[in-house]
């Protein structure tokens, strides 16, 4: 798509260095919707916006430039942080990845930055030679590099773009509290569907095979003696051990005890398994004990490995921490599934 | 809330003699995991180290060493896996 006929662009400056569109500062209902389908994992390599230089309300040679990956939903934070102020934005090209990721993955690095300060020939627009970059960026950025290379000094602002007024009124200054990377419960919940749309590729069509097969089976299981609407055990312990391991170990992340996430996943598979089976145990007696204890089995495996997919999204957890953890849990978890699933079908033999 | 993971396992290297006292490293962690005390960097809370590189990246001299890495499970279990079968060959 054309860089002004972006639905954000409510005007074109005319600048010293060319054409360069104005933001809106406010986000639509367009800009919120697309947010929640990109966390469905809805549109989300599409959810790029094109690279260049953006201004902010009417800025000049003295305005501030910021600088931001071209993912969407880093634009919006910026823009809407910049509400009633005069800035330019730089966005570079991370192919629509985030911040932290692409700094991570080295498409926002100071190769780019550089390229980019060149191409949109920055120190012709600004009599100023400084950028500010977000701070996560700084895994990807060598600061004293890009001074050398094209002038500009980098300022690293503060983690979240909502910072940024009380950052800009600081004299462009950052609390310790902007630097700190937390990973508050909005933060948490908000990953969560992704979660479960990612184990619903492999969940939702396994629980249709286990119905087809248990209605071969034992067909008075699958409602036709009149017992319509009895949630198989199988499709009840695999939701809970899903639930635990994608919506509990999040929501709870720093109440579950135990540093590895394996660990607070297998907690919280036993929270839940435990409240499930207070509330309606005779799901689990009426089922054979070889085929309740495999399932439970296989529940609680899936928690703790669900859980521990998630330090993958937090925001806190070292490669190498994971490496560790994975090394002794992956083994047991894929055991724990492996020894539940016989006990499973020798129950049904 | 407490942000910190397992113990003793981050890769995080600093020597201090070369440090220059610039504070980028301070700066740019998102963990706390440097002070700068007496216009020298120290680090504070090793345990909190998430291995993102930020500092070593953006130290003037080099005093910064850490095997920075992406911390997704899958790219981590896939470069496992070829690990073990480059070790194999």
């Amino acid at each position: 798509m054309e860089k002004e006929r972006q639905a954000f662009v409510t005007a074109v400056l005319d600048t010293a260095v060319g054409p360069v569109p104005k933001v809106a500062t406010r986000l639509g209902p367009v800009d919120h919707w697309g947010r929640v389908l990109v966390r469905l994992g809805i549109g989300r390599m599409r959810y790029a916006i094109e690279p260049g230089l953006y201004a902010v309300g009417n800025p000049d040679g003295k305005s501030p430039i910021f600088v931001t990956a071209n993912y969407k939903l880093s634009f919006d934070q910026l823009r809407g942080a910049l509400h009633k102020k005069q800035a330019w934005i730089l966005v570079l090209d991370t192919n629509g990845i985030n911040v932290w990721c692409a700094a991570g993955k080295g498409s926002f690095s100071t190769g780019p930055l550089v390229q980019s300060v060149l191409a949109e020939r920055l120190a012709e627009l600004v009599s100023h030679r400084t950028l500010i970059l977000p701070q996560l960026a700084a895994s990807g950025v060598a600061a004293h590099l890009v001074r050398k290379e094209c002038g500009f000094a980098v300022w690293y602002g503060p983690v979240c773009a909502s910072h940024l007024p009380a950052y800009w009124r600081n004299g462009f200054k950052a609390s310790r509290r902007m630097r700190r990377k937390e990973f508050p419960l909005a933060a948490r919940a908000e990953l969560i569907p992704m979660e479960l749309v990612n184990a619903g590729k492999w969940a939702i069509p396994l629980m249709l095979v286990i119905l087809f097969l248990n209605s071969l089976l034992t067909p008075e299981s699958f409602g036709l003696d009149g017992r319509a609407g009895k949630t198989p055990l199988p499709i009840l312990l695999l939701s809970s051990g899903i639930a635990a391991g994608s919506i509990l170990t999040p929501l709870l992340l720093f109440i579950l005890p135990g540093r590895a996430f394996a660990v607070k996943g297998l907690l919280a598979g036993i929270l839940l398994n435990g409240i499930l089976f207070w509330e309606n145990y005779r799901a689990f007696t009426g089922e054979p004990p070889s085929s309740s204890a495999g399932w439970l089995l296989i529940s609680l495996a899936l928690a703790s490995l669900l859980a521990m997919n998630f330090t993958g999204c937090s925001t806190f957890t070292s490669p190498s921490g994971v490496r560790k953890e994975l090394r002794v849990a992956l083994p047991l978890q894929l055991a724990a599934i492996a020894v539940g699933g016989a006990l499973w079908l020798s129950s049904l033999l | 809330m407490s942000a910190s993971y397992l113990k003793n396992v981050a890769s995080l290297v600093f020597v201090q003699e070369e440090c220059v006292g610039c504070g980028m490293c301070y700066e740019v962690c998102p963990h706390g995991v440097f002070v700068l005390l007496e216009g020298k960097a120290r680090i504070a809370l090793p345990d909190n180290c998430m291995e993102c590189g930020a500092c070593a990246v953006n130290c003037p001299v080099g005093a910064i060493a850490v095997q920075a890495g992406v911390g997704c499970l899958t790219a981590i279990v896939n470069s496992l896996l070829r690990g073990r079968k480059a070790n194999g060959r």
